[in-house]
């Protein structure tokens, strides 16, 4: 006879007691799960992630339809529960009753709103839920919308740092001294302030809200020193108490949360709780790792197996991107409590650990928190640290005479040192699954859950594999540039710089490629860095091309290719016209196309044509357009006050200009300019590479747009007053971005990397630099700046872009 | 066998490569970077990429279309790709390109 259980609450400790039940005793169990939320249970704690945008809703679901239809489990989501008959043992939601010989209640937290007037309007949430998450990103859809987030703890920062990250303008307000101070301490809380101003986000420390203003909808908030924030959406992320109603009603003993013993059962035999909503002697819980312990006990207990939850230590992290910080234990200032302090400000790096008796008890780091489980372990085991006080704070890598890597330290973990925080998983766990045939990450997430929750952990894990497995396991580095290398994007330019390496046989040996002569992935790379680097020293590869660059023509779907003159800010002539037309005619053109940087496009080339046709348009006196280059592509334009009523500057003129300045240039991706005569904009020049508005008092300089892939608007770089200084900002940016962005990255990616705030300072503020950056350019343009066309269109050339021979005359025998 | 001389060597720059023009399609002409010749369909048999324009290395080639990577000696796609193109032998003496003549003239199909 299959017993009923019934529970109230689909969240992560309720799913994870189904698990463990069905794990251990899959045909023994009746289960009806209640859930208020219209869906099953999804890791809870992704929810910034998902906020961030760098997660979806389906990523973090951890039980889809099908696992409750394959397990036979009652689904009643949506569906709230409002009484416990305890005497006939029934539960009831406003749709109907469901019998049970268990019961397990897991209805979480609520978050607290705190009721100053204001806190009804629409516009006012809490963060709590998907709805909560969903209406955040709704709201941050509005162009130029500002959130304000109430509460400057774990919640209310991840909120913060998602909304931001959705392009809104957040303000954190923060009733204490400094940032998440339960966690933390006032020097690691300024770090972390510090960091979020950088992202643009507003912190408001000692800061009570007085009021939300708004009349149909939230408009501002309105604090007590009589600051206000304009607000589209505001968040409340202040704290949270014990969902406890349903079993008031029921006459359970309650106390701050639902009162359960060390079996996790109430004071009825039959009901059992389990999460946020219990109390347990006379503790509440809030993180995700006791709710799994919890759940492993419940799972014990409705099976009748003896089990007895013990509450342990638990860390924190902060699970914004970017952003490393650690915490455990306590690390309140008190008598007979001495400190360990390390700082690095030029790294932003603050680690302090607490020592009590010859016993760390508390940890706090900020910037660099490899060693915290390593911290972490000792808080726990309570070890005797006297030994290694001189050197504690360096870490596990300088204890014990073991050399300083990463590896060791994780080798000489116990094997009940834990490793996944959320998942309580240890060491011990990771290893036998891997003795056991795992081989991966993936692996090891699949079979213990360890890293499969805010995955943290991850780089742990992967040392435990390593540490495991030797040589058979390969750590996953920084991405490097391809399989050719260890090597990032970054490393590479940065050693051939200072190596001064000049060739690309130099780089692979020097760098030691893994190749005899690379891949197509590094090859146009370094071609290009190279070249970049040592204009006068490096000689060009055309073998290490793509295939457009080295026939100087885009290729097609079909093999033909496409030329594309150069029209110098969009203008030609009936000459230039009449020239194109009779080529069209001449070499059998199908398609003669405008683009969309205002240039002509003639589609269908054959291959051995190219040379013929560019000789023809050369004699016309036009150029190659470089239509194909990670190089200058074109600079769009208006008319300007030539024709325009409203042009307010020779934009054509400007286009023009620096068209002839640039053209010819190789960068680490395409460039597209365009100048507009005004701020109408003919030219959309906001979504270009640099793109310059003219208006009355001079120029202004955008930079950093994209319309492809990705779309963005340009981020102010300057504004100028005089044609010459737009000139000579927009060569000094281009330098900039050649000397520095990662090959493939258009300017907007290097710029999201470097910041526009750095980019300023070299281009804008500093005259001198600015100067030499031009130098540089125009030096590179003395051997770069050279038509393909004319170069190529040769006799010799004719010959080496037809076949080498045409065997379609011999007759098969 | 019958070899055919059908150019110099330097006629096709290292880690370059030529046409051959045949009845059955064209025929791609790999000159590696240590010298050796390859001789292989000039199709990709994804979606007809003309090799001869893909970037050499080592003894592989990448189309320039969608990156697929063939290896000249065998022909077989490298990596997660299936597919393979035909090979025709080649060689090189004193300073010439040899290939096999009755390969080049029946097709890839005999």
């Amino acid at each position: 006879m299959r017993k009923r259980l019934v529970i109230i609450g689909a969240g992560m400790a309720s799913g994870r007691v189904i698990e463990h039940l069905l794990a251990q005793d899959p045909d023994g169990w009746d289960i009806t799960l209640f859930n208020a939320e219209p869906r099953g249970n999804y890791n809870r704690i992704m929810l910034s992630p998902v906020l961030s945008g760098e997660k979806t809703y389906q990523d973090i679901v951890t039980h889809d339809d099908d696992f409750y239809t394959q397990h036979n489990i009652t689904c009643r989501f949506g569906e709230a529960v409002v009484r416990i008959d305890r005497v006939k043992k029934v539960v009831y939601s406003n749709e109907g009753g469901a019998p049970y010989d268990k019961l397990l209640i897991a209805t979480g937290s609520a978050p607290f709103i705190i009721p100053v007037p204001g806190h009804e309007l629409p516009g006012v949430i809490t963060y709590r839920d998907m709805a909560d998450t969903q209406a955040m990103i709704d709201a941050s859809a509005k162009p130029g919308a500002k959130a304000v987030v109430i509460g400057g703890g774990l919640l209310g920062l991840e909120a913060a740092a998602g909304l931001k990250a959705r392009g809104m303008e957040v303000a954190v307000i923060h009733l204490m001294g400094y940032l998440m101070e339960r966690q933390l301490d006032p020097a690691a809380g300024y770090l972390l302030q510090k960091d979020l101003e950088a992202r643009g986000i507003t912190v408001h420390c000692k800061g009570a809200t007085k009021a939300i203003l708004g009349t149909d909808r939230v408009e501002a908030v309105l604090l007590d020193d009589g600051t206000v924030y304009g607000a589209d959406q505001v968040c409340m992320a202040v704290g949270i108490r014990p969902e406890t109603r349903i079993a008031t009603d029921a006459a359970l003993e309650i106390g701050r949360g639902i009162t359960v013993n060390d079996q996790m059962v109430t004071s009825d035999p039959d009901i059992l709780a389990v999460g946020e909503c219990v109390e347990h002697n006379a503790q509440l819980f809030g993180l995700v790792a006791p709710f799994y312990d919890q759940a492993k006990v419940v799972a014990a207990t409705l099976l009748g197996n003896d089990a007895a939850f013990q509450p342990v230590q638990t860390a924190t992290k902060l699970k914004v991107t970017g952003v490393d910080l650690f915490s455990a234990g306590d690390f309140a200032d008190s008598e007979g409590r001495e400190d360990i302090v390390f700082r690095d400000p030029a790294r932003g790096v603050y680690k302090r650990l607490v020592i009590e008796e010859d016993r760390l008890i508390g940890a706090v780091m900020y910037g660099d928190t490899a060693d915290g489980s390593w911290f972490f372990g000792l808080i726990k085991d309570g070890t005797n640290i006297s030994d290694m006080r001189d050197t504690l704070i360096f870490g596990p890598a300088y204890q014990g005479g073991t050399q300083a890597d990463p590896l060791a330290a994780v080798a000489a973990l116990p094997l009940d040192a834990e490793i996944c925080g959320c998942n309580g998983i240890c060491k011990g766990t990771i290893v036998s699954a891997i003795e056991g045939g795992a081989a991966s990450l993936a692996d090891i997430k699949a079979q213990t859950k360890a890293s499969a929750s805010c995955g943290t952990c991850t780089g742990l894990v992967e040392q435990v594999l390593a540490s495991t497995l030797g040589d058979a396991f390969k750590m996953p580095a920084a991405q490097p540039m391809c399989g050719c290398t260890e090597l990032t994007h970054e490393d590479v330019p940065r050693l051939i710089k200072a190596r001064e390496l000049k060739s690309m046989p130099a780089v692979m040996q020097e760098l030691g490629w893994k190749t005899s002569c690379g891949c197509h992935v590094c090859r146009p790379a370094l071609n290009f860095y190279l070249l970049a680097d040592w204009p006068e020293d490096y000689t060009d590869d055309a073998q290490s091309r793509f295939v457009n660059e080295r026939n100087h023509a885009n290729i097609q779907k079909d093999g033909t290719y496409s030329v594309v003159p150069r029209m110098w800010g969009g203008m030609t002539n009936p000459r230039e016209l009449r020239a194109i037309a009779d080529a069209a005619d001449k070499y059998d053109i199908p398609a003669v196309k405008v683009t969309g940087g205002q240039r002509i496009d003639l589609l269908g080339v054959q291959k051995e044509h190219l040379p013929h046709i560019w000789a023809d348009l050369n004699a016309a006196g036009l150029v190659s357009g470089h239509a194909y280059s990670k190089g200058l592509r074109t600079v769009k334009t208006c008319v300007g006050t030539d024709f325009c009523r409203f042009g307010t500057q020779d934009s054509t003129g400007l286009g023009i200009k620096l068209e002839k300045r640039l053209w010819g240039s190789w960068t680490p991706h395409k460039v597209k300019l365009a100048v507009s005569g005004c701020p109408r904009n003919c030219a959309e020049s906001t979504c270009k590479d640099v793109g310059i508005i003219c208006v009355d008092s001079g120029y202004e300089i955008g930079v950093g747009g994209a319309a492809g892939m990705d779309l963005k608007e340009t981020e102010r770089l300057a504004k100028v007053a005089t044609e010459q200084e737009a000139i000579d900002l927009t060569v000094a940016f281009v330098q900039l971005y050649r000397e520095h962005a990662k090959y493939l990255d258009r300017p907007y990616k290097w710029l999201a990397k470097v910041g526009l705030e750095w980019v300023q300072a070299q281009v804008v503020e500093d005259l001198d630099n600015r100067a030499a950056l031009i130098k540089r350019f125009d030096l590179s343009q003395t051997i770069y700046q050279r038509d393909p066309w004319a170069d190529r269109a040769t006799p010799q050339a004719q010959a080496d872009f037809a076949p080498l021979a045409d065997l379609t005359r011999e007759a098969a025998e | 066998m019958s070899w055919l001389d059908i150019g110099a060597l330097n006629d096709i720059p290292q880690r370059g490569a030529r046409l051959v023009k045949t009845v059955h399609g064209c025929v791609a002409v790999f000159r590696t970077g240590d010298d050796q010749v390859f001789a292989i369909d000039d199709r990709c048999p994804h979606k007809g990429g003309p090799l001869s324009e893909g970037i050499v290395h080592g003894h592989s080639v990448t189309c320039p279309l969608h990156n697929w990577v063939f290896s000249l000696e065998t022909g077989m796609a490298q990596g997660a790709d299936e597919g393979a193109v035909a090979t025709y032998p080649a060689r090189v003496e004193g300073g010439r390109i040899l290939l096999d003549a009755k390969r080049l003239i029946r097709g890839a199909a005999a």
